[in-house]
């Protein structure tokens, strides 16, 4: 076997592989930013004084975490369309995999909402604040230092599972390499052209997410030691996000 | 300074009327029957041993507790407790509270700033202006741009009272102000507190530091178990010929 660097380089710039990445970073930072939505909402629900949401939400815990992600995507593609309800592959993707990232992400919204005291919620109540300010002006900035490291472990299991949508026929990065690959049997180059996307990728999302937790740490002293680069490269953050 | 007052209670009706206020926590009954009214420009003290109600009492102004039974009347209306009248009470009164509370991801200047910009919606240029004459005031304007966790806990309190004094209140609670700080703190706070008073701002003070009430008190309310046992004016309350149960909790926290 020949291996042609200059066909890697060649697919590194194809139209193809482009748009596969573009595809692959599209779905992961909707189905993250859902994600943290939907998560949130469940954590409020799970302080509610009303016992049927709470049950609500412990309901949707179960089903999100109690069944493959890829099963998820499967399911929304192919059964909601007997509901009259059809929706393109990039959605469905989306959609599954936003719903499911909610589930856990709903843990460490909890987490961080619990780490603000009771205290300065009274305190922004007898402002005169309404409970959404009090969300939003008091409670949400604290909390966001505590979330912050886990969500950007979470944003980079996202990376990676949302090559699953290659199952539905979305143009992924991983498709867009496999069929390239079966078409001129260059599996070595097509498929490390994609390694190389997904590595950039994810190397661009640790930096990012150090320099911003090196932003918070200089404000304010993290009960965390920061990480360092490598440790991250190589998966040792502690809290790596859970293969599901 | 009493006098006067006296003589405002005597015309105007009072700023502040609590009526017959019950309040239980389940089977627990934590308020029987208090009734307390504090004219404008007034501070009363309120004093008792702890469990007896006092701090309770105060959150019950602002509705940061129901109540079970009574009447609340501020300025001339009665407060409902709703959800949607609450923030609007909460906007007119004050509150300080033992721990502080300051937000930690705020600095100082803007934890002055935060209420009057999104409650009120006061320009930032015009919050930062009333901000930093609130810092004078509480005299640390040097600490405008530290963070909680930068000051001490005298000035910690100092800024917080700054914060409550930032949305213009009617009237102040101070919930056991000077309870969290080491004894050498206490004297600033409590001389911004006094200052304060003097300057004739409503106060209504749940404290055990009896050199506060006699500098800066017109009245004193002793309160155990619930009820409201006395209320003197501290002149009375501290010539030791009041009611024999306050005297002796005085003479228990004196020594």
């Amino acid at each position: 076997m020949t291996i042609s660097l200059s066909l890697i380089l060649e697919y590194l710039v194809s139209p193809v592989f482009v748009q596969g990445a573009v595809t692959t970073l599209l779905i992961t930072v909707s189905s993250i930013l859902s994600g943290v939505v939907i998560g949130l909402l469940l954590a409020l629900m799970q302080e509610s004084r009303f016992g049927a949401i709470r049950g609500g939400t412990t309901l949707y815990l179960w089903l999100f975490r109690g069944t493959p992600v890829l099963f998820q995507i499967i399911f929304v593609f192919n059964v909601l369309p007997s509901f009259g309800i059809i929706l393109s592959g990039f959605v469905s993707g989306v959609l599954a995999l936003s719903l499911n990232e909610g589930a856990y992400m709903a843990e460490i919204m909890r987490s961080g909402l619990q780490a603000v005291k009771r205290g300065q919620k009274v305190a922004g109540r007898a402002l005169g604040m309404t409970e959404w300010q009090v969300l939003r002006f008091v409670v949400l900035p604290q909390a966001a230092r505590v979330i912050l490291p886990p969500v950007g472990n979470q944003l980079i299991g996202m990376m990676k599972l949302s090559a699953l949508v290659s199952a539905i026929a979305v143009q992924d990065l991983l498709l867009a390499a496999n069929q390239t690959a079966s078409a001129d049997f260059h599996y070595f180059e097509a498929l490390t052209a994609a390694g190389i996307y997904y590595l950039a990728m994810t190397t661009v999302f640790m930096v990012l997410q150090a320099a911003l937790e090196r932003r918070l740490a200089t404000r304010r002293r993290s009960a965390n030691p920061p990480v360092s680069l490598t440790r991250r490269l190589i998966g040792m953050t502690g809290a790596q996000s859970a293969v599901r | 300074m009493t006098g006067q007052v006296q003589a405002q209670t005597a015309t105007a009706a009072p700023l502040l009327s609590l009526e017959a206020i019950d309040k239980s926590y389940g089977s627990m009954p934590v308020l029987k029957g208090c009734s307390l009214e504090v004219a404008r420009g007034e501070t009363v003290v309120l004093i008792g041993p702890s469990g007896s109600g006092k701090s309770t009492l105060l959150r019950c102004v602002n509705l940061l507790e129901s109540i079970n039974a009574g009447r609340i009347v501020f300025n001339g209306a009665e407060i409902a407790d709703t959800h949607a009248e609450a923030p609007k009470l909460r906007r007119r009164i004050g509150m300080v509270f033992q721990n502080f509370e300051l937000f930690g991801h705020l600095s100082a200047i803007e934890n002055i700033m935060l209420a009057p910009v999104r409650v009120l919606g006061l320009s930032r240029a015009d919050a930062h202006d009333i901000a930093l004459s609130l810092l004078k005031k509480v005299h640390i304007p040097d600490k405008a741009d530290h963070y909680p966790d930068e000051l001490s806990g005298g000035q910690q309190q100092r800024v917080a009272i700054a914060r409550a004094l930032a949305m213009k209140p009617e009237l102040m609670l101070f919930d056991e102000p000077t309870s969290a700080l080491d004894p050498e703190m206490i004297r600033e706070v409590l001389d911004v507190m006094v200052e304060l008073s003097q300057e004739g701002m409503t106060s209504l003070v749940v404290t055990h530091e009896m050199g506060f009430a006699r500098r800066a008190a017109d009245r004193v309310v002793f309160m155990e178990k619930g009820e409201i046992v006395e209320n003197a004016p501290v002149e009375v309350f501290f010539s030791g010929s009041g009611n024999p149960r306050s005297q002796k909790f005085l003479s228990q926290i004196l020594h």
